[in-house]
């Protein structure tokens, strides 16, 4: 018996080894993919997540309401005329996730704030009209927003996202 | 395995941990440096194709049970969601599906090996015993795994293999209620089958690990039968062994996939597409072909305790070889009777195999009581009496010489047995097929479908023609409850663009709510939902429907057989015929008969039907010339629409067929590139050991 290092032929030797390795290794490596890519979200669940339509007419002022879209609750405030004062008086260069209260709201709908309710920090619901700034309050860890759903004070890093909406009429928007 | 390892790693870190826990070392000896005979042929590669068809069901498994939902209402659609909307859902639904049967086709192979060669002999009784055992753990695994679609044989084949232990005197009944958790199999048998399908392959994993400890302290049996003595008689496990194996187990996953891309229900039975009904049974009750020799041994015994005794005692006689069998000579090779009785016994078991499948009556029931005596004379009497008087012929001084007086001869014996074995098992399937075969009635013709063949595809302007056929027509009594709208547009369907199926859809008025006031509503359809049912439950249905109740049609061309019998059965492996649903189907539409056949009188409310079983069917002939008319020119006749209705169907039933048969494509391609490479370094590798 030889050893594995056959000096006869080394080339051939080597290459079919190599080549046979090879082609095992993507074999595996394309295995993987079906494996991983069934965790994503199914065809249903995608199809569950198409947009959906809102109407406006039952939210006075001052009010708000949470709807859930993709598994999400979103919040639409209507807000009041003080609300919307408070959030555009402050200066956006000292806050923390610096955005005007206008980039955050569609023009010529200026009372309707809406946003996904899921804490940036880590991820509990925050109460609405709760806090020092009557805007949100989460109960998890103290983060604190403002009316226009911006970070004002605790862990949180950042505003509470606007999910992508449209508005359909003036009183009915589209979510997503 | 096999005594402190010399093994020592270099790399300190690696050193650090092998002096504290010595993982590295026990691989290496019992996986590297173990030595293993060189004579050993392929049947000895199964071994490493069962791990692999171990890990390969757990795998799949985890997977599936992520997607599954076990509960008695939920879990037959939860199965059908899996295949149509979980990415590559259909994959590995159809690898774990016809995984089964492919572990219990190796494990065949390898007991019968053993069986062959001996190997349960001094010093391997332990080694033989602990593999009685995974083969008992695998068949209560699979026949739970069987249940968990809750479809109509996962059902009755709970009913029935449950109530076998109804046959225990005095505690039966109480131990049947215990197993089912109710007053029948339902919900609560259903959790917990699926609790312990779950639990039960680790277990096998558990008992192969002692099972692969006790090979090496005992070392390989090989061909020859005699034990290793020198260096000579061995090469190390790496790189012999395992370069032989990832061979075998290359050509085992063309086979393999041949199945999961091409035949995928091939193995299975039509009826359990047709989900559980606590209220009828299905005409054949017929286990999984695995099981299929004893459930003949159990149906021979006119008695239901002995029966049931006999069909335990087929497999538990097993564990009792090793001393049954007493002759010194290990391998059949040098036992000439011995050899041939073998064969016989191999004969033997697919003939029951076959029986298991047959109704039980007239000479199947006889043919099955001998087969049911030969069975167990094999290891009763012909065993120990041949140990006694067979002599055998001289064995090899060593497995060195033994591989020095290999001649061609051997390969030709081995190519000609696993012809015999591929026929045989053929003969069993076919068996298994032909008791589905539809009693009293005509079979259909077979027709050219557009999506047959391992590239068929879908005809599209047959796909929305038959959804056209189908909304007009078969939705006034039939659902389509598991197709969305959102189907219509996926690639591989009907070929509609995505706002297509949204107009499609908006025309179907959906149920939906509550809304705030509490109150359901009507809205128009959006492409996330299904078909709406035509009748909100079944016995609606069946009340419109003079008391018979019109199956959804979903899954109907899936769900419907008939049997082609033998050597059809075979013939169709080869040439991926799979179409018996839509030949079924089809014919259907077009069997009615006005008048019945002189001497046939037709119940009440039945019309006449070539090929329904039995011929009365309660459906009036749906299709008629000129009822639907097709904006493409295509001739508005009953045979027109049945054909593209039964297209549409197939789709309806298989979305993901075309990516199926796509992907089988490319496989195949690699496969059969890795089993060539394979095959020329296993012969560089062993180049050196002769
Ligand atoms: S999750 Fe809201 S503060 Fe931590």
């Amino acid at each position: 018996m030889t050893t594995a290092s056959s000096a006869d032929h080394p080339t051939r030797r080597d290459f079919l080894f190599v080549a046979t390795g090879a082609v095992a290794a993507v074999g595996a490596a394309a295995t993987v993919w079906p494996l991983v890519s069934q965790m994503n979200p199914d065809a249903s669940t995608i199809a569950a997540g198409a947009p959906i339509e809102v109407d406006l007419t039952p939210i006075a002022e001052g009010q708000d309401i949470k709807v859930f879209w993709r598994g999400k609750p979103i919040y639409i405030s209507h807000r009041t005329k003080k609300q919307i004062d408070e959030a555009r008086k402050v200066p956006v260069a000292s806050l923390p996730d610096p955005q005007s209260d206008e980039a955050r709201v569609k023009p010529g709908h200026d009372q309707w704030l809406v946003v996904v309710g899921i804490c940036t920090h880590l991820g509990c619901i925050p109460i609405a009209h709760e806090g020092a700034y009557d805007g949100f309050f989460c109960p998890c860890h103290g983060s604190v927003y403002d009316t226009s759903g911006r970070i004002r004070q605790g862990p949180a890093p950042s505003n509470l996202a606007v999910p992508p909406y449209t508005f359909v009429s003036d009183t009915k928007i589209q979510i997503g | 395995m096999s005594g402190p390892s010399d093994f020592q790693p270099t790399n300190p870190a690696l050193k650090w941990i092998e002096r504290r826990l010595p993982i590295m070392g026990l691989m290496h000896s019992s996986f590297v440096a173990y030595p293993t005979p060189r004579n050993l042929n392929y049947w000895w590669t199964f071994g490493a194709i069962l791990s692999m068809m171990l890990g390969v069901q757990i795998l799949t498994g985890v997977i599936l049970a992520m997607h599954y939902t076990p509960h008695a209402d939920l879990a037959f659609k939860s199965v059908e969601l899996i295949v149509r909307d979980v990415n590559y859902g259909w994959l590995l639904r159809n690898i774990h599906a016809s995984g089964a049967s492919m572990f219990f086709f190796a494990v065949y192979i390898h007991m019968f090996r053993g069986l062959y060669y001996g190997s349960y002999k001094e010093p391997r009784e332990v080694l033989w015993i602990l593999g009685v055992i995974i083969y008992l753990l695998m068949m209560a695994t699979g026949f739970m795994g069987y249940v968990l679609p809750w479809g109509q044989m996962s059902f009755w084949g709970a009913t029935v293999i449950t109530n076998l232990f109804s046959a225990v005197p005095y505690f039966g009944e109480s131990i049947v209620t215990l197993l089912w958790g109710g007053y029948a199999v339902g919900n609560p048998t259903l959790n917990r089958f699926f609790s312990l399908h779950y639990l039960l392959p680790f277990v096998i994993a558990g008992v192969v690990v002692l099972h692969i400890w006790a090979l090496h302290v005992a070392g390989q049996n090989n061909p020859a039968g005699v034990e290793a003595k020198t260096e000579k008689d061995t090469v190390p496990f790496t790189p012999y062994a395992t370069i032989k194996d990832a061979f075998g187990v290359s050509c085992f996953m063309l086979f393999f996939a041949w199945f999961i891309f091409y035949m995928p229900n091939y193995l299975g039975d039509a009826e359990n597409y047709i989900p559980a009904n606590p209220a009828v049974t299905p005409a054949h009750i017929v286990p999984e072909w695995y099981y299929l020799p004893f459930y003949a041994i159990l149906r021979s015994i006119p008695n239901k305790l002995a029966g049931v005794i006999a069909m335990f005692g087929a497999i538990i006689i097993l564990a009792f070889l090793p001393w049954l069998d007493s002759a010194k000579t290990r391998s059949s090779k040098y036992r000439p009777l011995a050899k041939q009785f073998f064969w016989m016994f191999v004969v033997v078991c697919i003939g029951l195999g076959y029986l298991g499948a047959q109704p039980p009556e007239g000479i199947y029931v006889i043919v099955g009581r001998i087969l049911t005596i030969a069975y167990f004379a094999y290891f009763l009497i012909l065993l120990p009496l041949l140990s006694r008087i067979e002599k055998p012929r001289p064995v090899p001084n060593s497995i060195a010489d033994d591989v020095l007086a290999k001649s061609g001869g051997k390969a030709a014996s081995m190519v000609s047995s696993v012809i015999a074995l591929m026929v045989a098992g053929g003969l069993l399937l076919g068996g298994a097929e032909s008791a589905r075969a539809a009693e009293g009635s005509t079979k259909p013709p077979a027709q050219n479908w557009s999506f047959a063949g391992p590239v068929g595809k879908f005809d599209r302007g047959a796909l929305q023609r038959g959804l056209k056929v189908y909304k007009e027509v078969c939705s006034s009594c039939h659902g389509l409850s598991f197709v969305a709208f959102r189907n219509l547009a996926e690639s591989g369907g009907p070929g509609y663009s995505v706002a297509q199926a949204q107009a499609f859809a908006s025309e179907y008025k959906v149920k939906d709510g509550p809304n705030d006031q509490g109150d359901m509503f009507e809205r128009p359809g959006r492409p996330a939902d299904y078909f709406p049912s035509p009748f909100p439950n079944e016995q609606a249905a069946r009340a419109a429907n003079g008391g018979a109740f019109p199956p959804d049609l979903s899954l109907i061309t899936k769900a419907r057989s008939y049997g082609r019998g033998f050597p059809m059965f075979l013939i169709d492996f080869f040439t991926q015929y799979q179409e018996q649903g839509p030949d079924y189907v089809a014919a259907l539409l077009q069997g009615y008969e006005d008048k019945p056949p002189a001497g046939v009188t037709l119940p009440e409310g039945s019309y006449y039907n070539k090929y329904f079983p039995g011929h009365a069917i309660k459906m009036p002939k749906p299709l008629n010339d000129g009822q639907v008319t097709f904006d493409d020119g295509s001739p508005a006749t009953v045979a027109q629409y049945s054909k593209d209705v039964t297209t549409f169907l197939m789709w309806a039933a298989e979305p993901h067929m075309e990516a199926r048969k796509a992907l089988g494509l490319q496989v195949f391609v690699f496969l059969i590139l890795l089993t060539v490479l394979l095959y020329f370094t296993k012969k560089k590798v062993w180049a050196n050991a002769h």
